[in-house]
């Protein structure tokens, strides 16, 4: 579904955080790619998730070379994949209601004759109920809205789903109820999945398998944990 | 509750509630009725999840609620200063910074962005210790290492400082006043497995030599790796309050809420509890929990009161005697 051929991506090109980093995952499949903090596997997440041009090396999304990263790549390619990011405060629009949140990919894509059904569905899955749902992200908490970003992450129906910390703010029931939610869908739709994160615990429970970033990242010694980026 | 503190407390919280008036003569109970103790040398964690109230109760002991709260019920610091009827002048000049430490929630928002973590550390300790002149060097590179921040980052912005670094920077500066009692919010947000560890690790130092601690956390690891006692919240209430040892190994939690959020961890079942908390402005009249909860039925509609440690009616006799059983300091 996914492979990550030798990439090399970051912020500066003559210091990139990701060196020469290699993965795959395979249709169906979920791996949990387990790193500290600041290594450098958020930026292989936006790497994968068509959000950030790698400097070098190359990617293959559901048998097609990736060509173009952000708006440059292909409607097919960009919503092929679903993110889900740590912070749902900086991943909401403030001014849209959960509901819009939601409906959000329906409508960019010319879909919204399958909005009303589409959301009521996925709200009913995520446990979000009617009232909540017409209320805009600051009315709401954070787990609440973690919920409406990750239904918006699936209301495409996408092959690949992207976890990237998605429940580091959370509490351990809210934390449960949201993989619950993924592994349904995975489930259902045969969906692959790459969840990135720091807790060891929680990523083998969930996923077929776990990779360690030092395991990928083979050109240098493991980087002291330093950034509060997750 | 009933656990003997062997010293005075330093803090003793009586039917604390928090309200918040909203438009419409609408009410937010955000914290009703909390009671607890915390001696000196001991962690209390307070545990729940986002927007349960644990950090209104902490604002709350700092006097750092906004307008529309209204708050009642006592919080006694040390047998002499009751912080919810203390004004702004004896908070700001005698309480905070030095007799309650703050190790904030997001580290990085809380150091002041356009200077060096030595510059604040330099600042607080004029105005909290009256060191003055050469003295002030070497009293803020004692500071820093108090809390293990290494001396040559002192010269560096809060931006260029690692998550970790940060967030011991945000202690050095709590640790300056000397106070008796820390107030760590969510310490640990954001940070991985490892710098937890470490974060927590150092408060528990810090317990360790003399000060109480209040940890608010939702983060069960965290509060099982260093907490004496564990009190538990939900819709704004504490419904137990337990010896630590005993939450997170054997017997386990009694109340239903605690037990579900005990068994959501993906070391133990990972199932989450159904549904979702109340909203604190719309709460029922009965258990707040009734509503989730796998053993709820009519006695239910009515508020049970908080004994032996728990709030629920479902207590059956054996689980009612554990909290009896003398539990160790």
């Amino acid at each position: 579904m996914l492979e990550l051929n030798r990439v090399t991506a970051g912020y500066d090109r003559r210091d990139p955080v990701v060196r020469d980093v290699s993965l795959a995952v395979a249709p169906g499949e979920s791996v949990g790619l387990l790193g500290p903090s600041g290594c450098g596997k958020s930026t292989l997440a936006r790497v994968a998730a068509l959000l950030h041009r790698p400097d070098a090396g190359s990617v293959v999304l559901a048998g097609a070379p990736v060509k173009g990263w952000r708006y440059r790549a292909p409607q097919e390619q960009r919503t092929a994949v679903g993110v889900v990011f740590q912070q749902p405060r900086l991943s909401a629009d403030p001014r849209l209601s959960l509901r819009e949140l939601i409906a959000q990919p329906l409508r960019s894509t010319g879909r919204r004759h399958e909005v009303a059904v589409r959301v009521a569905e996925l709200a009913r899955e995520v446990g979000l109920t009617g009232e909540l749902l017409d209320r805009r992200p600051h009315a709401v908490s954070d787990g609440q809205l973690q919920r409406a970003c990750l239904a918006r992450a699936l209301v495409l129906r996408p092959g690949l789903l992207i976890c990237d910390e998605m429940t580091a703010m959370l509490d351990a029931s809210t934390t449960a109820a949201l993989v619950s939610v993924v592994e349904a869908y995975r489930a259902e739709s045969g969906a692959a999945l790459l969840a990135v994160g720091h807790d060891r615990v929680l990523l083998e429970r969930w996923c077929d398998r776990t990779v360690r970033w030092e395991e990928l990242d083979g050109t240098r010694e493991p980087a002291e944990a330093v950034g509060a980026r997750g | 509750m009933k656990k003997t503190s062997p010293a005075r407390p330093v803090l003793s919280v009586a039917g604390l509630s928090v309200r918040f008036r909203m438009r419409g003569g609408r009410h937010v109970a955000a914290v009703t009725d909390a009671t607890f103790d915390l001696a000196a040398g001991e962690c209390l964690a307070l545990v729940g999840e986002s927007g349960c109230g644990k950090s209104v109760l902490a604002s709350a002991l700092l006097g750092l609620l906004p307008a529309n709260a209204e708050t009642s019920g006592a919080a006694v610091l040390d047998g002499d200063t009751d912080l919810v009827t203390a004004g702004e002048r004896v908070l700001a000049r005698t309480v905070r910074g030095r007799r309650i430490g703050l190790v904030p929630q997001s580290p990085a928002a809380h150091l002041t962005p356009v200077r060096t973590v030595r510059a604040q550390l330099e600042e607080t300790l004029r105005e909290l210790t009256g060191v003055r002149g050469p003295a002030v060097g070497p009293a803020a590179r004692a500071a820093a290492g108090r809390a293990a921040f290494p001396a040559d980052h002192l010269d560096r912005y809060p931006h260029e400082l690692s998550g970790g670094l940060a967030q011991r920077a945000a202690t050095a500066l709590a640790l300056i006043g000397d106070a008796p009692l820390l107030l760590a919010d969510e310490p640990t947000t954001g940070l991985d497995r490892e710098l937890v560890e470490r974060t927590v690790d150092e408060l528990r130092r810090h317990t360790d030599r003399g000060r109480a601690l209040l940890l608010i956390t939702h983060d069960l690891a965290a509060a099982g790796r260093i907490a004496d006692r564990v009190a538990v919240m939900y819709a704004g209430r504490i419904v137990e309050l337990a010896d630590a040892e005993r939450f997170f190994g054997r017997p386990g939690p009694r109340h239903p809420y605690a037990r579900g959020l005990l068994e959501a961890l993906p070391e133990r079942e990972f199932a989450p509890i159904p549904g979702m908390p109340p909203e604190l402005a719309d709460l029922p009249a009965g258990c707040a929990f009734a509503a989730r909860c796998p053993r709820a039925d009519e006695r239910c509609g009515l508020q049970p009161s908080f004994e032996n440690g728990v709030a629920c009616h479902h207590l059956t006799g054996v689980e009612i005697h554990r909290a009896e059983e003398p539990a160790d300091a």
